[in-house]
C-alpha cells in the first residue's frame, strides 16, 4: 500500500476476491479487444478513405444484412456469457455456508458499531477469524449506509427497519479497508474503519478478553430485566407465545397466514407486537417501539436463537396453545433461510427504529 | 405548395399550420399526449397507494371509514353528470348551435363548482378533525360514524385489558399508517381537485368564447379538447372514489 | 392547453427581403424573450444551457480541486457535499436534459422536417420559461446555502436528516420537469402531424427519429419523477411517512420511483446526442448511412426497455435475487441497441469521403468515449461485478463516460456542424481542432484514472479519502484542468466567431438534408421561402455532385 506505485487491483483477501477479480480480467479483456477494434477499424477508415479530392463520390451504400446481424448476434453471445458469470458469482454471494458465525452490524451517522456472539463490540473495527464463514447482519438507526469491504469485494446497503445480510470469508491476514459507500450526511467520508484479519488463534485469544457478557447473555438478561420472562415462559400467568425454539420456526398468526420467525419477525413482534398475532393470542404484549435500541434488538435475538425446545412431559403450553408449529427440521439452532440472502434485504420497513423521535 | 387554400384565411388559424385540419389533428395529437403524461403523473399516486394499502390493510380500512362516503357518493354523481353535460357541449359544438353550447357549458361549469365546493367541506371537515398530516394529526379520538366506538380499537378488538403502555405504543404505529393513509387522500384528491380547477377555468373560458361567437360547426376544436380533458379528470375521479371511500366498508370482520 | 388554437395573428408573409433572416427579425428585448420563432427560443435555449453548464463546471473544478489531497482541506466536507450536489443537480437536469433537444432540437427539427415551426410555438416559449423558473429556484438554492443531498436525493436522508434547502431544490426540479413534458409533447406532435410532403417516418433523418424517441421517455417518465420529487417534498415539510421507515414507510420505494423516471433520463441525455452522430457521421464521410432502419428502430428498443432496467441501480438495495437476475438480463439486452448504432456509424465509414472538419473529430472522440462508457456498462450490469464497485468511482466513471465523452461530445459535434446554420458564420477551424484534442485528452485523463479508483475500492462522494488513492486522483485533477481549459477555449472561440468568423454560405459542408439544401443560412423567420417537398431517401449523398456550387441561393418564389 505505498502511495509510490498505483495499484490495479485492491488486495484480494475474501474467497471472493479472486473470483470477482477474473470476471473483472474477463471483462476488460473483451472491452478491450472491441475499444481497439473498433476504434482501429475507425482510424483505419479515417486514413484509407480520407478525401482526396472535394470531387469524389463515393458509391451508394449497401445494405448487409448478415453483417448486421452478426453484430447483433455475437455481442448478444458475449452478454450472456457475462451475465451467467456475473450471476454465478452473486449466488454465492447471497448464500451464506450453514455453518457461517454471525456477527451484527448497526450503522449510524457516522460510525459503525459491531456487536459479536460472545457480546464483545467494537466500534469501527471489525475482527473475524481467517477462513471461516463470517454472515453479517445489518441494520441502520438512522439513513441508508452501505458497508463495504474492497479487499473482500463485498458491499450492501444498510437499511432503516430491515435487515441486510451478507457473508465472507477471509482468506489472508492483515487490516483492510471499511468503508460506507451510501451517501449518508456530513461525515459520509469520515464512516470508515478497518476489517482485521486474524489467525483463528489470535481471533480466540482477542475475543476471550473480553468482559463483556456474550449477546445471548445480554439478551438472557433483558429479557428478565424487561419482564419477558412474565408472559413468554410456561410457568408464567398471563400467556405469551412460548419463545423456546421459536427462531426458524414456523408460526401459524391469526389473520391464517404462516410465517417464519426470522430475524426481521421478531424485530417487528418486539416493536410492534400487534402487527403480526401469532394465532391464539390476545393483542396485549406492549409495544417496545422507542423503548429498546437496535443493539437491544439483536441481543434479545441472539438469546431467543439459543432456546431450543424442551422436549418434557409437563409443557402445558404446548398443548393448550397453537405457539408455534415446529417445522419437520431437527436442527433447532440456526437460519433454515429461503436460499440467497446476503447482499439482500429481506424486507419491507417494519416501523420504526428506536431513539428516533416518533412524528408527533 | 404554396397553400393558397381557402381555409388559411380562417381567423382561428395559426400562421405555421397549412390548414384547419392539421391544426386540428396536432391539437388532438397533442392532447392525448398530454393525457399520457397525466395518467403517469397520477400513476406514481396510484402505486404508492397500491403498496402502502396491501402494507397496512387494516389501518387503510379503518382511515377510510373516517371519510364521508355520502359526500363523495354525492359528488361521484354530480361528476357523472357532468360529463353528461360536457359531451352535450360537444356535441352542440359541432352542431353548430352556439346557445345550447352556452347553456351546457354554464350546466357544467355549475357541475363543476358544485363538486369543488362539496370537496371545500370535505376539507374542511377533516382539518377540524385533525385528520390533515403533519404536526396536528391526532386520529385518537376519532368515531366510528357508523358505530360510535373508537376506531382506534376497531384493529385490536381483543385488546381488552391493554393497559397505557399497551395502547400508545399501539397506537403510535397505527396513527403513523393512518397518517400515510391521509397523506395519499389528499394528495390525490387535491391533486385530482386542481385538475377540476384548471377546468373550471378553460370552462369559463370557453363560454367567453363562445359567447363571442368563435365557434361554429366548421371550428369547435377547443371544445373538443375541453371535454376529452373534462372526460379524463372524471374517470380519475372513477377511479379515486372506491379507492379511498369504500377499502373500509367491508372490512369490519 | 389549447390557447395557441385561438391565434388570431394570422402573420401571411407573402413578400420577403434577400437578406432578411431570424436573427435579423427584430432587435429589441421583447422580440427576444415572447418570440414565437422555434430558432430564437433554440437560441435562448442555448445560452441558458451554456451557463448552466458552466456553473455545474466550476462546482466540478472546486470538487477536483479538493481531491488533489487525502484530507479534506480546502472545503468543510458538508460544503464539499454541496458541491458534489450542485454540481450533479445542474447538470444533469439544466444541461444534460434539456441541451440537444432544448437548442439543437428547437432549432432543427422544423427545419429538417420542412415545418415553419414546431407545432405549439407558445407551448414552446412556455417551456423555455418553465425551464428559467426551475432554474431559478435552483440557484437560488445555490446562494441561499446549497443542498447536499446528492442529486439522488435518497430518503430517509433527503427528508429526515438533511438540514440543507431540499424543498427549494425539489420544488425547482418539479417545476423543470414540466418544461422536459410540454417540450417532448411539443416534438412528438410536430413529427406527427409536421412534416413536409413526401416526407415518410423512413426518409425523416435519424437525428428526428432520435427526437422522436427521447420524446416518448419525456412524456411517460418524467411525470413520476414529478410526483416522487413531490412526494419527497411533502414529507419533508409536513413529517408523513411515505419513503421515512422512522414514520412507516419505505426508504427503498423512492429508489423504485427515482430510477423508473432516472434510468430512462439517461437515454434522454443520450438519444439525441446519437442522433447528431447520425447526421455528422453521414455528411463528413459523404455516405448514406449504413442500416437506417436497424438505427431508426435501436430508438424505439430504448423507449421499451429503458423503462425496465431502473433495479439495476438497486443491486446491492436489497431486492430479491430474482429481481436482479432480470435486471441484469434486460440490462445486457439494452446494450444491444447502442453496440447496433457503434457498428452502424463505423460502417458507414466504409469507402466514404471522409473529411477531418472539427466535428467529424468529435465524432471520433464520441465514438471512442462512447465505446468504453458502454462496454464498462456491461460490467456495471454482471451482478457478482456490481456488488463491488457499485457507488464507487468506478461508478462516476462510466456514467462520465457516456455523458461527456458520449453526450458532450455529441453535442459540440452538432454546434460546430449546426453554427454556420445557426449564424451564418464559420468558427475558426484550426482553433476548434485543437480544443476538440484538448477536450479528448483532458476527458481521458480526467476519468480513467477514475475506473482504476472504483476498482481498487475508492467509494464516492467522499471528501477524504486514504492516502494510497492520491497519485490517481492528482491524475483525475489534472486532466479536469485540460478539460476545463478546452471548454473555455471552445466557448470563447465560438462567441468571437459571431462576430468574426467568415460567411458560411448556406450549405458549407456540402450536406444533404432541408435545413441545409432548401434554405438560406441563417434561416428566414418561417424557415422556408416555400413548403419544400421531399422525393428521395435522407442522406443520399451518391446522387450529389460535389463540384458544384452548394452556396447558390435558395430559388425564391413558386
Amino acid at each position: 500500500m505505498q502511495s509510490s506505485t498505483v495499484p490495479l487491483f485492491p488486495e484480494q483477501a475474501s474467497s471472493f476476491a479472486l473470483q470477482v477479480d477474473l470476471l473483472y480480467l474477463f471483462l476488460t479483456a473483451v472491452s478491450a479487444f472491441f475499444t481497439i477494434l473498433v476504434s482501429g477499424i475507425i482510424i483505419f477508415f479515417a486514413i484509407k478513405y480520407r478525401r482526396r479530392s472535394d470531387a469524389e463520390r463515393p458509391p451508394m451504400t449497401v445494405a448487409n444484412l448478415l453483417l448486421e446481424i452478426t453484430w447483433i448476434v455475437v455481442p448478444l453471445a458475449i452478454s450472456f456469457v457475462m451475465f451467467i458469470w456475473g450471476a454465478a458469482i452473486f449466488f454465492k454471494m447471497a448464500s451464506p455456508p450453514k455453518e457461517a458465525m454471525d456477527i451484527y452490524v448497526t450503522g449510524k451517522q457516522w460510525m459503525w458499531k459491531i456487536q459479536h456472539v460472545n457480546g464483545h463490540r467494537e466500534i469501527n473495527e471489525l475482527h473475524v477469524p481467517l477462513g471461516k464463514p463470517v454472515r453479517l447482519t445489518m441494520t441502520s438507526e438512522d439513513v441508508l449506509h452501505s458497508f463495504y469491504i474492497p479487499a473482500f469485494r463485498i458491499k450492501a446497503d444498510v437499511i432503516p427497519g430491515s435487515y441486510s445480510k451478507m457473508w465472507f470469508q477471509a482468506t489472508k491476514p492483515g487490516k483492510y479497508h471499511l468503508f460506507c459507500a451510501e451517501y449518508c450526511g456530513t461525515k459520509h467520508s469520515g464512516m470508515i474503519g478497518s476489517v482485521i484479519v486474524m489467525e483463528q488463534s489470535e481471533y480466540d485469544a482477542w475475543l476471550g478478553n473480553t468482559k463483556d457478557s456474550s449477546l445471548a447473555e445480554a439478551g438472557q438478561k433483558l429479557f428478565k430485566t424487561m419482564g419477558c420472562v412474565n408472559c413468554h415462559s410456561a410457568q408464567s400467568d398471563i400467556k405469551g407465545p412460548n419463545l423456546e425454539g421459536i427462531y426458524g420456526k414456523q408460526v401459524r398468526l391469526q389473520d391464517g397466514n404462516t410465517l417464519i420467525a426470522d430475524e426481521r419477525y421478531l424485530r417487528e413482534s418486539l416493536l410492534v407486537p400487534n402487527a403480526k398475532l401469532t394465532e391464539g393470542f390476545p393483542a396485549n404484549m406492549p409495544a417496545y417501539q422507542g423503548l429498546i435500541t437496535e443493539e437491544q434488538i439483536l441481543q434479545l435475538i441472539s438469546y431467543m436463537r439459543t432456546l431450543t425446545p424442551v422436549v418434557t412431559s409437563n409443557t402445558p403450553s404446548k398443548a393448550s396453545t397453537p405457539v408455534t408449529q415446529a417445522t419437520p427440521k431437527p436442527e433447532a439452532t440456526p437460519a433454515p433461510k429461503p436460499p440467497a440472502n446476503s447482499a439482500t434485504t429481506e424486507s419491507k420497513p417494519s416501523g420504526s427504529t428506536p431513539k428516533s423521535e416518533p412524528a408527533k | 405548395m404554396h397553400s393558397s387554400d381557402h381555409s388559411a384565411h380562417h381567423p382561428a388559424l395559426a400562421h405555421h399550420f397549412q390548414d384547419l385540419d392539421q391544426q386540428k389533428d396536432a391539437t388532438w395529437l397533442a392532447m392525448w399526449v398530454f393525457l399520457a403524461t397525466e395518467i403517469m403523473f397520477f400513476g406514481g399516486l396510484f402505486l404508492a397507494y397500491v403498496i402502502y394499502r396491501s402494507s397496512y390493510p387494516d389501518a387503510f380500512a379503518i382511515a377510510s371509514n373516517a371519510l364521508n362516503v355520502n359526500m363523495g357518493l354525492g359528488n361521484t354523481f354530480v361528476l357523472i353528470i357532468s360529463s353528461f353535460t360536457m359531451a352535450m357541449s360537444v356535441y352542440s359544438a359541432q352542431m353548430g348551435q352556439i346557445g345550447r353550447l352556452v347553456v351546457f357549458l354554464i350546466l357544467t361549469l355549475i357541475l363543476g363548482s358544485t363538486f369543488l365546493g362539496v370537496k371545500y367541506f370535505e376539507y374542511k371537515d377533516k382539518f377540524e378533525s385533525h385528520l390533515v398530516p403533519g404536526r396536528h394529526f391526532d386520529f385518537a379520538h376519532h368515531h366510528d360514524p357508523k358505530t360510535g366506538e373508537l376506531l382506534e380499537g376497531a384493529h385490536s378488538e381483543s385488546a381488552n385489558k391493554a393497559t397505557e403502555a399497551h395502547s400508545s405504543g399501539h397506537s403510535e404505529k397505527a396513527k403513523r399508517e393512518i397518517q400515510i393513509f391521509f397523506s395519499l387522500y389528499f394528495a390525490m384528491t387535491g391533486l385530482h381537485a386542481f385538475h377540476m380547477i384548471i377546468g373550471a377555468g378553460l370552462l369559463t373560458w370557453l363560454i367567453v368564447l363562445a359567447l363571442k361567437g368563435r365557434f361554429s360547426r366548421e371550428y369547435n376544436s377547443p371544445v373538443e379538447l375541453v371535454g376529452l380533458y373534462w372526460h379524463f379528470v372524471d374517470i380519475v375521479w372513477i377511479f379515486l372514489f372506491p379507492l379511498l371511500y369504500l377499502i373500509g366498508r367491508h372490512h369490519h370482520g | 392547453m389549447s390557447a395557441h388554437v385561438i391565434d388570431s395573428q394570422v402573420i401571411v408573409q407573402t413578400e420577403h427581403k434577400e437578406q432578411e433572416n431570424y436573427l435579423t427579425a427584430g432587435y429589441s428585448l421583447k422580440s427576444w424573450f415572447l418570440t414565437l420563432d422555434h430558432k430564437r427560443i433554440a437560441i435562448l435555449y442555448l445560452i441558458s444551457v451554456t451557463a448552466m453548464f458552466f456553473v455545474g463546471g466550476v462546482f466540478a473544478s472546486l470538487m477536483r480541486l479538493e481531491l488533489m489531497t487525502p484530507q479534506s482541506d480546502l472545503f468543510e466536507p458538508d460544503n464539499f457535499n454541496k458541491l458534489f450536489t450542485m454540481h450533479g443537480i445542474v447538470m444533469v437536469f439544466f444541461f444534460i436534459i434539456p441541451a440537444v433537444p432544448g437548442v439543437l432540437g428547437n432549432f432543427l427539427l422544423p427545419l429538417m422536417i420542412g415545418a415553419k415551426d414546431v407545432a405549439f410555438p407558445r407551448l414552446n416559449l412556455l417551456s423555455w420559461y418553465v425551464y428559467i423558473v426551475g432554474a431559478a429556484f435552483t440557484m437560488f438554492t445555490i446562494v441561499s446555502g446549497g443542498v447536499d443531498t446528492g442529486w439522488t436525493f435518497y430518503t430517509p436522508y433527503s427528508t429526515s436528516s438533511s438540514q440543507t434547502h431540499v424543498v427549494p431544490v425539489v420544488l425547482g426540479l418539479f417545476i423543470t420537469g414540466f418544461s422536459s413534458i410540454l417540450t417532448g409533447l411539443n416534438f412528438m406532435v410536430t413529427i406527427h402531424r409536421m412534416r413536409a410532403p413526401g416526407l415518410s417516418w423512413f426518409r425523416l433523418p435519424l437525428m428526428v427519429w432520435s427526437i422522436y424517441a427521447t420524446s416518448i421517455i419525456q412524456i411517460l417518465g418524467t411525470p413520476v419523477i414529478a410526483v416522487t420529487l413531490m412526494m419527497a417534498g411533502l414529507e419533508k415539510v409536513l413529517r408523513i411517512g411515505i419513503f421515512d421507515p422512522n414514520l412507516g414507510g419505505d426508504p427503498v420505494l423512492f429508489q423504485h420511483l427515482f430510477w423508473f423516471y432516472s434510468h430512462p433520463a439517461v437515454y434522454i441525455m443520450i438519444v439525441p446526442g446519437m442522433g447528431v452522430i447520425n447526421e455528422v457521421v453521414t455528411c463528413f464521410s459523404r455516405r448514406s448511412i449504413f442500416g437506417y432502419r436497424a438505427i431508426a428502430f435501436a430508438n424505439v428498443g430504448f423507449v421499451v426497455f429503458s423503462f425496465v432496467v431502473w433495479g439495476h441501480h438497486m443491486i446491492v438495495a436489497g431486492q430479491s435475487v430474482y429481481s436482479a437476475l432480470i435486471f441484469s438480463i434486460l440490462s445486457y439486452l439494452v446494450g444491444i441497441f447502442s453496440a447496433i448504432k457503434v457498428f452502424n456509424w463505423t460502417a458507414t465509414m466504409y469507402k466514404g469521403s471522409i473529411s477531418f472538419d472539427t466535428p467529424m473529430l468529435y465524432v471520433f472522440g464520441f465514438q471512442g468515449l462512447f465505446l468504453i462508457g458502454g462496454l464498462t456498462g456491461l460490467f456495471l450490469a454482471a451482478l457478482g461485478f456490481d456488488v463491488h464497485v457499485h457507488d464507487t468511482y468506478f461508478v462516476v466513471a462510466h456514467f462520465h463516460y457516456v455523458m461527456v465523452g458520449g453526450l458532450v461530445m455529441a453535442f459540440l459535434a452538432g454546434i460546430h456542424f449546426w453554427w454556420p446554420k445557426m449564424f451564418g458564420r464559420k468558427y475558426p477551424e484550426s482553433i476548434a481542432r485543437f480544443s476538440m484534442i484538448l477536450i479528448f485528452a483532458g476527458f481521458n485523463l480526467t476519468f480513467f484514472p477514475q475506473f482504476i479508483l472504483g476498482y481498487l475500492g475508492m467509494p464516492r462522494r467522499y471528501a477524504s479519502y486514504p492516502d494510497e488513492f492520491q497519485v490517481l486522483n492528482i491524475m483525475s485533477t489534472a486532466g479536469g484542468s485540460v478539460l476545463g481549459l478546452g471548454f473555455l477555449l471552445t466557448a470563447a472561440y465560438m462567441i468571437w466567431s459571431l462576430f468574426f468568423g467568415k460567411e458560411a454560405g448556406k450549405n458549407p459542408w456540402k450536406a444533404t438534408g432541408l435545413e441545409w439544401e432548401k434554405t438560406t443560412s441563417p434561416p428566414p423567420t418561417e424557415n422556408f421561402f416555400e413548403t419544400p417537398t421531399v422525393d428521395e431517401e435522407p442522406y443520399n449523398y451518391a446522387n450529389r455532385d460535389f463540384t458544384k456550387d452548394f452556396n447558390e441561393e435558395v430559388k425564391v418564389g413558386a
